[in-house]
């Protein structure tokens, strides 16, 4: 018994290593650096432990409105992306032709790369001394005001960016969607017609249900990916993210960390306990959620 | 209530544009009485299935006509035809209890249809109740075996009190002693409920054993319909003769010569009006009769006792199955001579088929 425990271990040992140094040190360094107070990197010195990067942190300004835009873009695109999927994969699932088509342009902002992205929106959206953008002449010619959605108002900017994330992570929904949607079996939606079942209810009742589990699964990951947000705001607004006020939580942590005014890796690491935190929690009540209200597939 | 099909036809576009249009259903034509258990029978493949999906409504017939009674219901959609299906894999939604599945069809009930709570529970236990799943109201289908999960879709299609209840291989999910079970129960709710009852099987003795009547087709093709018994002992032509009967039939190659019937060497049988010329027979297992100086000889192989029956196993040049089984009394003494058993055959257990068409060549049986 004690022999083959010995060779369990043995082999569990490259994998525990790896996670050891890659993962379980880093987290315990980061509560570490977290709870340093004063602490300088250079000079490897401290004043005290304690709560008090914490503290600063929740004060920050800059720490407040980058918590503020990650929420208004966590309740906004989590919702919107996860709903528009589903419209665009039940659509996707009852046409026949062309289908493999959509498929293919549906799926292609998940190939291209963030900052081209980044600089399609630059055109439609970036107001220049030469160009308003495609978007502000399509305003023109409504008759609207032109706006500057890239230097200028908060909720042009948040426009942008909540635009700009649902839309770099529809692709992934729509996949899943129909493929969750296409292992639905045909019989049930036969059974339904047989009964005359109308179509909204066979959406409610059969399909729904059925699809559920994939469902919670895209916005458990949806709500964790849009916490994280950060590439999507650097490629719409560049780095300096703190003038622009587009800053994210994740953001606020590289600033502290490399940024202009960085160097703070206690208040990088408190920042990123407090987002650590705050998705454990969500991610927490999605389960909970999730597994009142799921059932069994088939 | 009756249903009539008529010049029924279903064609399905070719794959590729290359290929041929597949026929599944070809020039159907026949009536079913009201109040019985039809069973739609034939190979896989045959188109049993696309004939069902087509009298309830999920696919549309290319040509002719389904009337339902007096009315033509060819064109209305499933859910105006009133009719209960029960698909193959039974098809309970399963986030849904018993109750639930049962209760469904009535919530879709619309306008002066519409059923209040109570009256939905009363039909719902009611229905459950025929099928004996009262007792499992509130179980998960997950949470059943596949013959209570076959009684809930039944109580599922009933529930709605249809006109005509469809069953697609009602019995092919289950393991053999609950599918001898389940098929009485099927008798015994279509008695009870006096609905005509169309169910599709490949399995020859299920379908004998508890329809009223049969329909054989064959590639699309409407072959024989009528009472078990009489397709049995009446086939119209070599495919009805070979599909059904366990142990199967036994067909040989023989040729008629001046009202006789020739099986290799050995004159087998009188067959009087019969043309001259090459044909099929075929013989029932119980169709032998051994005796000593019988017309046809075989090379014996061995005896099956079954206790109440022996099985004769042997082989003849000219026979198609690779062994002839015999059904006959345990009283019968086999003596094999020479490694050849003999046998007189009985007529009326004898079938005679055209070699090309293989369609049935009658002639008279007297006594025998």
């Amino acid at each position: 018994m004690k022999k083959q425990n010995l060779k369990a271990w043995l082999y569990l040992l490259p994998a525990i290593a790896f996670l050891g140094v890659f993962m379980v040190y880093p987290l315990i360094d980061v509560v570490i650096y977290s709870l340093e107070e004063g602490y300088n990197s250079a000079s490897q010195t401290l004043t005290g432990v304690g709560l008090y990067n914490f503290r600063y942190v929740l004060r920050d300004p800059f720490f407040i409105q980058a918590l503020k835009n990650t929420f208004i873009l966590v309740a906004i695109t989590v919702p919107l992306s996860t709903g528009l999927a589903l419209l665009i994969s039940l659509a996707l699932n009852s046409i026949k032709k062309l289908r493999d088509l959509f498929q293919t342009i549906y799926f292609l902002p998940y190939v291209t790369n963030t900052l081209a992205v980044g600089l399609v929106f630059m055109i439609l959206f970036d107001k220049t001394e030469y160009t308003d953008g495609l978007v502000n002449a399509f305003i023109r010619i409504f008759g609207g005001p032109t706006v500057d959605f890239i230097d200028g108002p908060y909720w042009a900017k948040m426009l942008v960016l909540c635009l700009y994330t649902v839309w770099i992570v529809l692709p992934f929904k729509i996949l899943i969607l129909t493929s969750a949607l296409a292992s639905v079996k045909q019989d049930y939606y036969k059974a339904a017609k047989v009964d005359g079942t109308p179509k909204f209810r066979v959406f409610t009742r059969i399909t729904l249900p059925m699809i559920s589990p994939m469902i919670f699964y895209l916005v458990i990951t949806g709500f964790i990916g849009a916490f994280k947000a950060y590439s999507d705001s650097v490629a719409l607004f560049g780095v300096n993210l703190n003038a622009a006020g587009m800053n994210t939580i994740v953001g606020y942590v590289y600033d502290m960390l490399y940024g202009n005014s960085g160097g703070y890796p206690s208040y990088a690491s408190a920042a990123a306990l407090i987002l650590f935190a705050i998705v454990l929690s969500i991610t927490c009540i999605n389960l909970l959620v999730s597994k009142k209200t799921a059932v069994q597939g088939g | 209530m009756n249903v009539i099909l008529k010049n029924l036809t279903k064609t399905f576009p070719g794959r590729t544009s290359k290929d041929k249009p597949v026929t599944a259903v070809n020039n159907f034509d026949f009536e079913i009485p009201d109040g019985k258990l039809i069973a739609l029978l034939g190979p896989s493949g045959c188109g049993k299935s696309t004939m069902l999906n087509i009298i309830c409504g999920l696919e549309d017939p290319t040509s002719g006509k389904i009337f339902f009674g007096e009315t033509d219901v060819t064109d209305l959609p499933p859910e105006s035809r009133g009719v209960g299906m029960v698909f193959q894999n039974y098809a309970l939604y399963p986030h849904m209890t018993v109750r639930q599945n049962i209760m469904f069809p009535l919530q879709n009930f619309r306008g002066k249809d519409k059923l209040t709570k109570a009256q939905m529970e009363e039909r719902v236990l009611e229905a459950a109740k025929l099928v004996r799943i009262d007792n499992l109201m509130h179980r998960k289908p997950a949470e059943m075996s596949g013959g209570q999960q076959q009684r809930v879709a039944i109580a599922r299609a009933l529930v709605k009190l249809p006109g005509l209840l469809l069953l697609d291989e009602p019995l092919s999910n289950l393991d053999a002693r609950l599918r001898l079970e389940t098929r009485e129960e099927i008798r015994r709710i279509q008695k009870k409920t006096g609905i005509t009852t169309i169910f599709v099987t490949h399995d020859q003795e299920e379908a004998m054993s508890i329809s009223d009547m049969i329909v054989v087709m064959k590639d699309g093709i409407f072959q024989q319909m009528g009472k078990p018994q009489e397709v049995y002992d009446d086939p119209v032509n070599l495919f009805v003769a070979k599909f059904l009967g366990t142990p199967a039939i036994n067909v040989f190659e023989a040729e008629v010569r001046g009202g006789k019937l020739f099986i290799g060497d050995d004159d087998a049988a009188d067959v009087p009006d019969v043309k001259d010329g090459p044909v099929y027979a075929a013989i029932r297992p119980e169709g032998f009769i051994p005796a000593k100086d019988g017309r046809l000889s075989c090379d014996f192989i061995s005896v099956e006792v079954m206790g109440r029956d022996i099985t004769v196993l042997s082989s003849n040049a000219a026979c198609e199955n690779p062994v002839i089984r015999s059904i006959v009394d345990a009283d019968n003494k086999i003596e094999p001579q020479e490694g050849k058993v003999r046998f007189n055959v009985k007529r009326h257990k004898l079938f005679l088929f055209d070699k090309e068409t293989g369609e049935r060549i009658r002639f008279k049986v007297e006594n025998d």
